[in-house]
C-alpha cells in the first residue's frame, strides 16, 4: 500500500479543518484584544470619566476633550482626503487610460501608503505646522492624517470603480448619456458600498493614528475652540498617560474609548451599505 | 422605402486585425433587418459600429461611412451622444442599472433634462407598457430591477431604450442570454415595435431571422455574402455559402 497517498475524502476534511482554524484563530485574536482592553478600560468608565475634563494632566477626571479632539481631526482627514481620494479614483479609472500618468499616480499612491506615519508626522511638522505658519493645531493634525487616510480611499475606489460591470456604463452611454453622466448617476451609485468601506478604512487609520500627529497637533488638555487650537485626541492622550506613567488605568479607559468608537462606527457604516446594497440589488 | 441607416465601404479595424471589410448595407426604415453569421463573422462588430459604440475601445479604426437618414454619423461635427439618442441599443446580456424599475426607464429622460415628474409617470409607464412589461411591474415599481428574472430585465431593457423616443433600436443577440419563454415575448414585442422604429438584430437563430425580420444579410468573415428579403435569402440563397449556413453545413 502507497503511504503517501491520502484519500480526497480525508484531505478534504484536513484542510477543511485548517482553513476553519485559520479563521477562528483570526477572530479570536481580535477577541482577545478587543476583550482584554474592554475588561482592563471599563472600570475607569463612568459619566464622568467621558463628559468630564482631565485633571491633573489625566490621572484623574475625564477625556471628553481628547473625544471631542479625535473628533475633530478624524472629520478633517475625511472631509479633505475623500473627495481628493475618490476624484482621483475616478480619473484613473474613467478618464486616464492605462499610461504612464496612470502609473506614476498608482506608484505614488502605493508608496504614500507605506510611508511609516512617524515620517507622516515629520513632513507635517515641517510643511504644515512651520511651513505654512498653521502652529501646532487641529487643522495641522487633520491635514496630516488627510494625507495618510488618502491612498486608502483612493486605492478603495479605484478597485470599486473597477468592479463595476462594463455592462452597466455601455447601457448608461448606449442611451444617449455623456460620459460624465454614466460616471456620477450610474458607476459611483454602484460604486458607492466600496467606496464607503474604503473612506471607513482610511478613518479607521486617522483616529488610530498616534505618531503623525505627535508632531503636528499639540497637546492641549481642553477642548479645541476652533481648529486653529492645539488638542489632544486619545491615541495621543493614551500614548501620554503610558508613557509618562500618569495613569494606566485612565491609559486603559482611554483605549477603551477608542476601541468603542471605532467599533461604533464600523457596525453602523456596516449596517447602512448591507441596506443599500439590498436596495439597490433587490436581494 | 426609405433608407434609414446606410454603410457604404465599411472598414473596421481592432489594431491590424481587419474585422469588417468593405461592408455596404442599407436599412429599410420601419422594418426589422437581422443580421446573422457563424461566431467572429462581425455582426456584433458591425451593429456597434452603427451607434459608435465602438468609439470606447482604444484599438478601434475604421475608414467608410455610416449614414442616418443622409448624415454621416462618424462627421467630426457630429455629437456622438446626439448619435446614441437617435440610435438605442439592447445588448446580448441584458443589463439594468442597480436602480428602481422605474429609475431604469426613466434614466434616459433624465439625462436628456426631463424633470416634470408627472411627464416621467407618464413616459415611463407608456415606455413599459410598450415593453410588454408594465402588468408585471406596476405594483413594484420601486424596487430593484435586479431582482427581476432575465426576460424581464430584457424587456425593461427595451422599455428604457424607447422611452427616449430613438429613431433606430439596435439590438445585439437579444435573446441569446433567454429562454424560449421569454424569447418569444421578445420576439412579439419585436413585431409591435417595428411599426415605429426601425430594428436591426443580430442573431444566431436562423429560425428567429425568418421569424423576426423583413431582411437579412449574411456575414462571413467580416464581409456581407449575401442580402436581401429574408424570405429570398432563406428560400433561394443565391450565394453557395449562404446556402450551406442555412442549411446548417456549417457555422
Amino acid at each position: 500500500m502507497n503511504l503517501r497517498f491520502i484519500s480526497p475524502k480525508i484531505s478534504q476534511k484536513i484542510m477543511k479543518s485548517v482553513f476553519w482554524a485559520a479563521g477562528f484563530l483570526a477572530i479570536l485574536i481580535l477577541l482577545i484584544i478587543v476583550g482584554y482592553i474592554l475588561i482592563m478600560g471599563l472600570p475607569a468608565f463612568s459619566l464622568e470619566f467621558i463628559l468630564g475634563d482631565p485633571i491633573d494632566s489625566g490621572a484623574e477626571g475625564g477625556i471628553l476633550p481628547m473625544i471631542v479632539s479625535t473628533i475633530y481631526v478624524t472629520l478633517i482627514a475625511v472631509i479633505v482626503a475623500t473627495p481628493l481620494g475618490v476624484l482621483a479614483a475616478v480619473y484613473i479609472e474613467e478618464y486616464a487610460g492605462e499610461g504612464k500618468i496612470v502609473k506614476t499616480i498608482r506608484f505614488g499612491a502605493e508608496t504614500l501608503a507605506s510611508i511609516p506615519s512617524i515620517v507622516f508626522g515629520l513632513f507635517g511638522l515641517a510643511f504644515f505646522v512651520v511651513f505654512l505658519g498653521l502652529g501646532w493645531c487641529v487643522l495641522s493634525g487633520g491635514l496630516t492624517l488627510a494625507l495618510m487616510a488618502l491612498p486608502t480611499i483612493m486605492r478603495a475606489s479605484e478597485v470599486s470603480i473597477q468592479a463595476v460591470p462594463r455592462s452597466y456604463r455601455e447601457g448608461s452611454l448606449a442611451i444617449g448619456a455623456t460620459k460624465w453622466q454614466t460616471v456620477y448617476k450610474v458607476v459611483l451609485p454602484a460604486a458607492l458600498p466600496g467606496i464607503t468601506t474604503g473612506i471607513i478604512l482610511g478613518m479607521a487609520r486617522a483616529i488610530e493614528e498616534t505618531a503623525a500627529i505627535l508632531y503636528t497637533v499639540g497637546a492641549a488638555l481642553t477642548i479645541p475652540e476652533s481648529i486653529f487650537d492645539p488638542a489632544r485626541p486619545l491615541p495621543l492622550h493614551l500614548y501620554i498617560l503610558a508613557t509618562e506613567g500618569i495613569s494606566l488605568e485612565n491609559a486603559f479607559g482611554t483605549a477603551a474609548a477608542l476601541i468603542i468608537i471605532l467599533l461604533g462606527i464600523t457596525i453602523v457604516t456596516n449596517i447602512m451599505v448591507e441596506r443599500y446594497i439590498k436596495r439597490m440589488m433587490g436581494r | 422605402m426609405k433608407y434609414k441607416m446606410e454603410s457604404i465601404d465599411l472598414n473596421v479595424y481592432f489594431d491590424e486585425a481587419h474585422i469588417l471589410k468593405d461592408v455596404n448595407l442599407k436599412i429599410h426604415e420601419k422594418t426589422v433587418t437581422s443580421l446573422i453569421g457563424p461566431s467572429g463573422c462581425g455582426k456584433s462588430t458591425f451593429i456597434r459600429t452603427l451607434n459608435r459604440m465602438n468609439d470606447l475601445i482604444d484599438t478601434f479604426k475604421m475608414s467608410g461611412t455610416v449614414k442616418l437618414d443622409d448624415e454621416d454619423i462618424y462627421d467630426s461635427k457630429v455629437d456622438v451622444v446626439e448619435v446614441r439618442k437617435r440610435i438605442g441599443m439592447v445588448f446580448q446580456k441584458p443589463n439594468p442599472f442597480p436602480k428602481s424599475i422605474f429609475e431604469n426607464v426613466a434614466y434616459g429622460l433624465k439625462t436628456h433634462g426631463m424633470s416634470n415628474k408627472e411627464l416621467l409617470k407618464e413616459r415611463v409607464e407608456e415606455s413599459l407598457k410598450a415593453a410588454a412589461l408594465w402588468d408585471e411591474v406596476k405594483d413594484k415599481l420601486d424596487m430593484s430591477a435586479m431582482g427581476l428574472s432575465g426576460g424581464q430585465q430584457q424587456r425593461l431593457c427595451i422599455a428604457r431604450t424607447i422611452a427616449v423616443n430613438p429613431e433606430v433600436i439596435l439590438m445585439d443577440e437579444p435573446c441569446s442570454a433567454l429562454d424560449p419563454i421569454s424569447t418569444t415575448k421578445i420576439e412579439d414585442l419585436i413585431h409591435k415595435l417595428k411599426n415605429e422604429f426601425t430594428i436591426i438584430i443580430v442573431t444566431h437563430n436562423m429560425q428567429q431571422a425568418t421569424r423576426v425580420s423583413k431582411h437579412t444579410a449574411f456575414f462571413l468573415h467580416g464581409e456581407i455574402v449575401e442580402s436581401g428579403l429574408t424570405d429570398k435569402l432563406f428560400l433561394e440563397p443565391e450565394d453557395k455559402r449562404t446556402e450551406d449556413y442555412i442549411t446548417g453545413r456549417f457555422g
